[in-house]
């Protein structure tokens, strides 16, 4: 098998992309993009350390399953939230929204 | 029973005085009636009180006056003590004020015309002009009632109460009080008509002058108190206060105690009695209504100062007695006998009928303080009494004329001044009462012999100045009486004698029974009173009436004068009393029956030259006066008090002293409350603006921004746990 911090480095570089997607990127859906990434970088986390820490144990595996549910209710959410937005401010451009600049 | 009256018969003016101010004021009908019922009800107490003196006797009464007292004031361990007395001396002034000032109370009712209807323009502080009535279809002018009737009520009746005071108090402080409130009396009703200017200038120039005397009088009085702790009549007059005085030094004019006090008392009386050199305010004061000068002028004022130097004659008597001291009599006698030639030199150059009675008043009080001056007490007394009768007689005589002679103005509508005698003439035949009593007024004034009272004490003084060899006062008051009947028969016969000289004068007619009644009154007194006063030594006459005044008012000072004996009798002052009498009546009526014409020279103008001219303007004292002592003092409040002290001296260090406060505030706010302490505040302010300036760079708004600080935090946050665990 694989070293598991082989794992662990892919997770983090994923995460890290993930990390970048959110901070630097200007349009609305990108930022949920990286959003995702970060979530599937999380879920290669928690399902490397259960196949090789306690890969008997099935919660493990619910746990990984419930942060991909979780993930896509999220995505859900922010697109609909982004839908009210857009339709507030008519711009998918998120330095746009900054009402609460001083 | 007689000290309750003797309380009470101050009490009824005042109390009359305080309900007319206070209550009565609209009401003219019922402020006469108070002020006269006052005043009949004193009179009352008075005559009875006389009767009462009568009834003890003068020795009696001299040595148990009706006396009474109240612990006024604790001093120390006792009290000083106020009250009343009546003893003979008193007695006898009592009765003529009580008379007097009833009459004069019941004149002014018909002189300010009660019950004639209003005037047309009159105002309050003017003298009544007349209404305009119709009668029988046409319309004619009378005279009005006077606009502050109530008002002059009120401030006589405050009057009458100051002299009923003065007459009736036990001590020299209540003699003061009673001194000082008629004063004040004589400056309101001499300035009652206050819209005029003369009357306002003349009310001051009158309490001003007595002022000068006042100041004086209570040195005086000041120092009779420290040197002897009392100021009642008992404690002063008895022999050994006296003789202490008497042989105590003053501190100044090398004379007794006793000598200095009585000078300084004397001038009071200088000034409330119109002597000279203050005599000045007198014959102004006639621009008061024709009672009040009556008032002022015979029944009370300026008979209070010659009632005041016979009462403290005790005390003079003693100092000129002593002869280590220099003597206060001289003076005195000096001031009288002058005053009275030199009052009557300028009587007989005034036009004015009130003026020619005013400068007769300053000559006859003269009389009497020259006769207390050479020591003839009980004649100053007497012609006291006689003088207060004939002359209130003459004021309001005058008054009288001065009323028919206004009313004849009034009818004829011209502009005559009616108390110009030349404007008169005729009147005997207009106004026969005024003329008769008049008449009888006069002589007595110039002492015609036997039949009128003036001559029984005039006669008197010159009969002791000669007798007691005061050569020069004996002269110049024969010849003053000379002049006095001159110029009294000058009044007369321009008066009532001869042809109306304006048509006023034709149109003139008699006064009513309220003002002619008091002068009939008064005429009985000035023609009867001297027969009290007969001497007995007086050819044929003598002897047959009691000579009861002298003796009388001589008790009051029984024991206390240093021994003298009776007087010889002589003719030579009697003749020369009745010659000049009667020759000075029939050269006024002779000189003075030739004139015809309203606007005619006085004939003296003729005789005397350039010398008319100096009578008639009174020898300039009031020129000298205002010169001397007028203008320099008003020099001294106007220029040197206010100018300059206090604009001047006392303004500037107030401008200096704010100026530089104003420079240090100034500088506090400029230099150092501006930049110090709002700069600080200032700078607070700023600063944290600045500060928050600078923080406010991270709120942008935009959320990703709050990440990555999120972020970095979480990162550091994170490395330093990670550091500490790993090094734990």
């Amino acid at each position: 098998m694989v070293p598991l911090s082989w794992y662990l480095v892919v997770a983090a570089l994923l995460f890290g992309i993930g990390v970048y997607g959110v901070l630097a990127r200007r349009n609305a859906v990108a930022i949920l993009i990286g959003l995702e990434l970060m979530f599937n970088a999380v879920l290669i986390n928690v399902v490397a350390f259960w196949r090789y820490l306690h890969p008997a144990q099935v919660p493990g595996l619910v746990f990984a399953v419930v942060i991909f549910a979780v993930a896509a209710a999220e995505v859900a959410v922010g697109l609909a939230l982004f839908i009210a937005v857009y339709r507030r401010f008519g711009s998918s451009d998120v330095d746009d929204i900054n009402l609460l600049k001083w | 029973m007689e000290t309750k009256i003797l309380w009470l018969l101050p009490l009824f003016p005042l109390v009359a005085f305080a309900f007319i101010v206070l209550f009565a004021h609209r009401n003219r009908a019922l402020s006469h009636t108070l002020a006269i019922l006052a005043v009949v009800l004193s009179w009352a107490g008075s005559m009875f009180l006389f009767w009462r003196a009568l009834q003890v006797g003068a020795a009696h009464l001299a040595e148990e006056p009706f006396h009474s007292t109240v612990a006024w004031l604790p001093i120390g361990k006792g009290f000083f003590r106020l009250g009343v007395q009546l003893d003979p001396l008193a007695a006898v002034v009592l009765f003529f004020v009580a008379w007097t000032i009833v009459m004069i109370f019941v004149y002014s009712v018909g002189y300010h015309n009660y019950g004639a209807p209003e005037g047309d323009h009159d105002e309050k502080g003017l003298p009544p002009h007349g209404a305009t009535v119709e009668h029988h279809g046409h319309k004619h002018k009378v005279p009005s009632i006077e606009p502050m009737y109530s008002r002059f009520f009120a401030f006589v009746s405050l009057f009458a109460f100051g002299m009923y005071l003065l007459v009736v108090s036990d001590n020299l402080l209540t003699l003061f009080a009673g001194w000082e409130i008629m004063g004040l009396c004589s400056f309101l009703l001499i300035g009652f008509w206050f819209k005029k200017p003369s009357a306002r200038d003349a009310a001051i120039k009158a309490f001003m002058t007595t002022r000068v005397g006042d100041v004086f009088m209570l040195l005086g009085l000041a120092y009779l108190y420290t040197q002897v702790g009392s100021l009642s009549y008992a404690d002063i007059f008895n022999p050994e206060t006296l003789h202490h005085l008497a042989t105590t030094a003053a501190p100044a004019l090398g004379m007794s105690a006793a000598g200095l006090i009585g000078l300084l008392l004397f001038i009071g009386t200088v000034g409330k009695s119109a002597q000279w050199p203050l005599h000045v305010w007198l014959p102004d004061a006639m621009e008061g209504p024709t009672p009040v000068s009556a008032m002022i002028h015979a029944a009370t004022m300026v008979s209070a100062g010659v009632y005041l130097v016979i009462r403290i004659f005790p005390l003079l008597a003693a100092a000129g007695h002593e002869a280590a001291f220099a003597s206060p009599m001289p003076i005195i006698a000096f001031i009288g006998a002058f005053t009275a030639l030199f009052a009557a030199t300028i009587a007989v150059a005034q036009n004015d009928i009130k003026r020619v009675l005013a400068y007769s008043t300053i000559s006859q009080l003269g009389y009497m303080v020259a006769a207390v001056g050479i020591g003839a007490y009980v004649a100053a007394a007497f012609h006291l009494v006689t003088h207060a009768f004939f002359k209130a007689l003459l004021f309001l005589g005058s008054g009288s004329v001065i009323h028919g002679m206004e009313h004849g103005v009034l009818h004829t509508g011209e502009h005559v001044d009616p108390q110009d005698m030349y404007n008169m003439g005729g009147l005997k035949a207009k106004m026969p009462i005024t003329f008769w009593t008049f008449l009888i007024g006069g002589f007595a004034l110039s002492g015609f012999p036997v039949l009128t009272a003036g001559f029984w004490s005039k006669d008197e003084i010159l009969a002791e100045a000669y007798g007691l060899g005061h050569g020069g006062v004996f002269w110049t008051l024969a010849i003053a009486a000379f002049l006095t009947a001159f110029y009294t028969m000058r009044q007369i016969t321009l008066t009532f004698l001869g042809k109306p000289r304006t048509e006023a004068a034709v149109h003139a007619h008699e006064t009513p029974l309220t003002m002619t009644g008091p002068l009939m009154v008064l005429a009985v007194f000035a023609v009867a009173f001297g027969w009290v006063g007969v001497p007995e030594h007086f050819p044929v006459l003598g002897g047959l009436l009691p000579k009861w005044f002298q003796p009388w008012v001589a008790a009051t000072f029984e024991g206390l004068l240093p021994e003298h004996g009776e007087l010889e009798f002589s003719y030579f002052p009697l003749l020369v009393s009745i010659s000049v009498a009667l020759g000075g009546l029939l050269v006024g009526w002779l000189v003075y029956r030739g004139v015809q014409r309203a606007d005619q020279p006085d004939p003296l103008e003729g005789v005397l030259g350039p010398l008319y001219g100096v009578l008639e303007n009174k020898y300039y004292f009031d020129e000298l006066y205002t010169y001397l002592l007028v203008k320099p003092a008003y020099w001294l409040g106007a220029v040197f008090t206010f100018r300059w002290m206090d604009r001047g001296v006392i303004d500037r260090i107030l401008h200096t002293v704010a100026y530089f406060s104003w420079r240090l505030g100034n500088f506090l706010r400029n230099r150092i409350d501006l930049p110090i302490v709002n700069g600080l505040g200032d700078a607070v302010a700023e600063g944290t603006k600045g500060a928050g300036r600078l923080l406010r760079v991270v709120q942008s708004g935009r959320v990703q921004h709050y990440m990555l600080l999120a972020l970095v935090n979480a990162t550091a946050l994170l490395a330093l746990v990670y550091y500490f665990v790993t090094r734990s």
